[in-house]
């Protein structure tokens, strides 16, 4: 692994201060979070902290109530999933959203195919598959022509993700990858987020499994009860201090203020 | 399929994975994968092609001398026609996994609205073609529009659209009576033949596009290294649609006037008007973006709302395409029949024509189908009604082996779909 020195250069996607309530329910209390391209943030949290709810707000789909959102330095208005794909942020949502009954080009193109007049442009969309695919990688697919019905979990994992790849997408949010995968699978797919921040992509990923945290990360936030209790450096800290963030928010002197945590305990 | 899961990957040296596209080259890989995909639950147009040639077969043996005469197979396509374009629509609506019940006697309704046109109007067969059309693209709207803006479930719009359209069907014929047709133009449909010269060039030049087009694609597709079938294949495929296009023109241009002294020979112009349409709406489904948007809805309607697709639009523009060629099926089965009744659409034509779109191979369950099943399941439902017809069996006969035959069909549908679930097809 890299040395991370997250603290050179511009956080591509910048939190500062994120609420969001659905009604008189506040999920999100200020929240802070700094995505820096090349590298890979591990947003981690106990069920109900808030992670979904973050990454629907950045996608746009939970636009905010109150703080900012930076984008390359520049303050943006996210107020739908439009806005976020403009500006290339995609996301690899748990469920995928792929058709089984197309194939592999197919769903990676699916909304956006390219046209030669009427046409569909088959054959530039192969390449362009093909070439994506490539670069990321991937080996594991015999056919890219295969229908998606065909391919192992780990495959339409691959596939999801190379299709968020396709857009120029510059940050890439992938929600809990390797939840229903195997142990080669999950390899498979750690290889992939790996080489998606090689290629210069800022990644955040989700996951509970502390071994693939500390596998790929460079960074880790950890969400305490819709709080952002650390999102520092993962060689600043181990294993059981990541989990102390995720059950306690706090551990030694990383994290929520003993007063704040106690307050939000409450 | 996993075997190739575990390998991982390691040495960067070798050009990426992708084998199964680079090595499609021999004919032995291509038959293997077919028999594996057959295998796999994905029977493509197997069960309709066995089922032309078993009930052929069958009805050669027992009708010798009338099933396989150039008048009868005329007679097959005339009855083929508009079982195959009503199908056609409902190919349509069926990959959305929807259903139109309603189908069939909206083709009564617009060959009601056509008839009455150039009966009691005397408006010219144009503007009565025209109107009917129109009617029932209109009808397709407001289905749809049932369907996809308010989300009633297709089964219950239709079903009520059924016993609905049959009433205003009686209203414009009158109870009891028939509405002629007798323009000269739409009886044409199914009374006339291209001439015999004509004929021979069309079917040539069908044979000489397909090949021209098929050729074409496989020698892009290799030449920048994409996916593609092995050229055997290919050259294989052409050969079959050319032996059966030179088949059926050769048995239509044999003289099968009943009586000598008159010369009756010629395809009839139902076959072109099928065959335009198979190609238009093939072109429409596999090479448009609305086409693939429909197959997406078919499979994960979800997946298609997050792609931005619009998935209520598509839905209603599947029922305007689907009630629209059921406006074309109503007008070709008035042309055959002469005229219009109450019950034009009614009795057994929906069930036909959704028997042609599942023995032809489409999906009961959605995302699954082509515009060609309509066609060869079209054939066997019409081979079907034919030979019966020939062997004088009973109607009640008639009525309980076509639903035994559609039962059958969607038998196969759903145990090929439980197969594709269990290896992964």
């Amino acid at each position: 692994m890299s040395v991370p020195q997250p603290e050179d250069g511009t956080p591509i996607l910048e939190l500062r201060g994120v609420d969001k309530s659905f009604g008189a329910n506040q999920v999100l209390h200020g929240v802070d979070l700094k995505v820096y391209p090349g590298k890979v943030t591990a947003l981690v949290g106990d069920n109900g902290a808030g992670k979904s709810t973050l990454i629907k707000s950045i996608a746009g789909i939970h636009p905010i109530d109150g703080g900012q959102v930076l984008f390359d330095g520049n303050p943006v208005d996210i107020s739908g999933p439009r806005d976020s794909a403009r500006l290339g942020i995609e996301v690899v949502y748990q469920d995928l959203a792929l058709a089984d009954n197309l194939d592999v080009v197919q769903n990676m193109f699916l909304g956006r195919e390219r046209k030669n007049g009427l046409l569909l442009d088959e054959i530039s969309m192969e390449q362009a598959a093909r070439d994506t695919l490539a670069k990321l990688s991937v080996r594991t697919l015999k056919s890219v022509r295969q229908l998606v019905s065909s391919l192992s979990g780990g495959q339409r994992q691959t596939v999801a993700i190379a299709k968020a790849v396709l857009w120029e997408s510059k940050v890439v949010i992938l929600d809990e990858p390797t939840a229903a995968l195997g142990v080669a699978q999950t390899r498979q797919v750690l290889d992939l987020v790996r080489r998606l921040a090689d290629t210069g992509h800022a990644v955040v990923f989700i996951s509970h499994n502390m071994v693939d945290v500390f596998e790929v990360a460079d960074r880790v936030a950890a969400l305490y009860l819709g709080r952002m209790a650390a999102d520092i450096p993962i060689s600043q800290v181990n294993r059981s201090q990541v989990i102390e963030l995720i059950t306690a928010g706090r551990s030694g002197d990383i994290g929520i203020a003993p007063a704040q945590a106690a307050a939000v305990e409450v | 399929m996993s075997s190739n899961t575990i390998s991982q990957p390691t040495s960067a040296t070798e050009p990426g994975g992708f084998e199964a596209d680079r090595s499609a080259d021999s004919l032995g890989g291509a038959v293997r994968a077919y028999f594996a995909r057959v295998r796999g639950g994905d029977l493509g147009a197997l069960p309709a092609i066995l089922g032309i040639v078993a009930l052929g077969l069958l009805f050669v043996v027992l009708r010798p001398e009338t099933f396989l005469t150039p008048r009868n197979m005329a007679n097959l396509a005339d009855q083929a026609a508009p079982i195959i374009i009503l199908a056609m629509g409902l190919v349509f609506i069926l990959l959305l996994g929807d259903i139109d019940l309603s189908a069939g006697v909206v083709s009564g309704v617009c060959a009601a609205v056509m008839a009455k046109l150039l009966a009691d109007a005397g408006a010219p067969w144009y503007v009565a073609v025209l109107a009917a059309v129109v009617t029932g693209a209109a009808i397709g709207l407001f289905t749809g529009s049932l369907v996809g803006l308010i989300g009633i479930p297709s089964f219950v719009v239709t079903l009520a659209l059924f016993l609905g359209w049959q009433g205003v069907t009686l209203r414009l014929i009158g109870q009891g009576g028939t509405v002629p047709v007798r323009d000269e133009v739409i009886s044409a449909i199914s009374d006339r033949n291209v001439p015999v010269t004509l004929g021979w060039i069309l079917a040539l030049v069908v044979i000489a596009l397909y090949a021209l087009l098929q050729m074409n694609r496989w020698r892009m597709q290799k030449a920048k290294g994409l996916a593609h079938q092995p050229l055997a294949v290919v050259l294989l495929r052409i050969a079959v649609i050319a032996v059966v296009v030179v088949l059926v023109t050769a048995v239509l241009s044999v003289d099968r006037a009943p009586a000598p002294g008159v010369v009756l020979a010629g395809i009839p112009y139902a076959i072109p008007l099928v065959v335009v349409l198979l190609l238009l709406l093939t072109f429409v489904l596999g090479r448009t973006s609305f086409g693939r948007h429909i197959y997406a809805v078919g499979g994960n309607a979800e997946a298609a709302r997050r792609a931005g697709i619009n998935v209520t639009k598509i839905k209603v523009s599947v029922f305007v395409i689907s009630s629209t060629l059921a406006a074309i099926s109503g007008i070709v089965a008035a042309a055959r029949l002469g005229s219009v009744a109450p019950g034009s659409g009614g009795g057994n034509t929906l069930l036909y024509a959704v028997g042609a779109a599942v023995i032809g191979g489409t999906s009961l369950f959605g995302g699954r189908g082509r515009v060609r099943d309509a066609v060869l399941g079209g054939l066997v439902v019409a081979i079907i009604a034919n030979g019966l017809g020939l062997l004088g069996t009973e109607a009640y006969l008639n009525f309980i082996i076509t639903g035994g035959v559609l039962l059958l069909a969607a038998s196969v549908d759903a145990l090929a779909r439980r197969r594709a679930a269990a290896t992964g097809h």
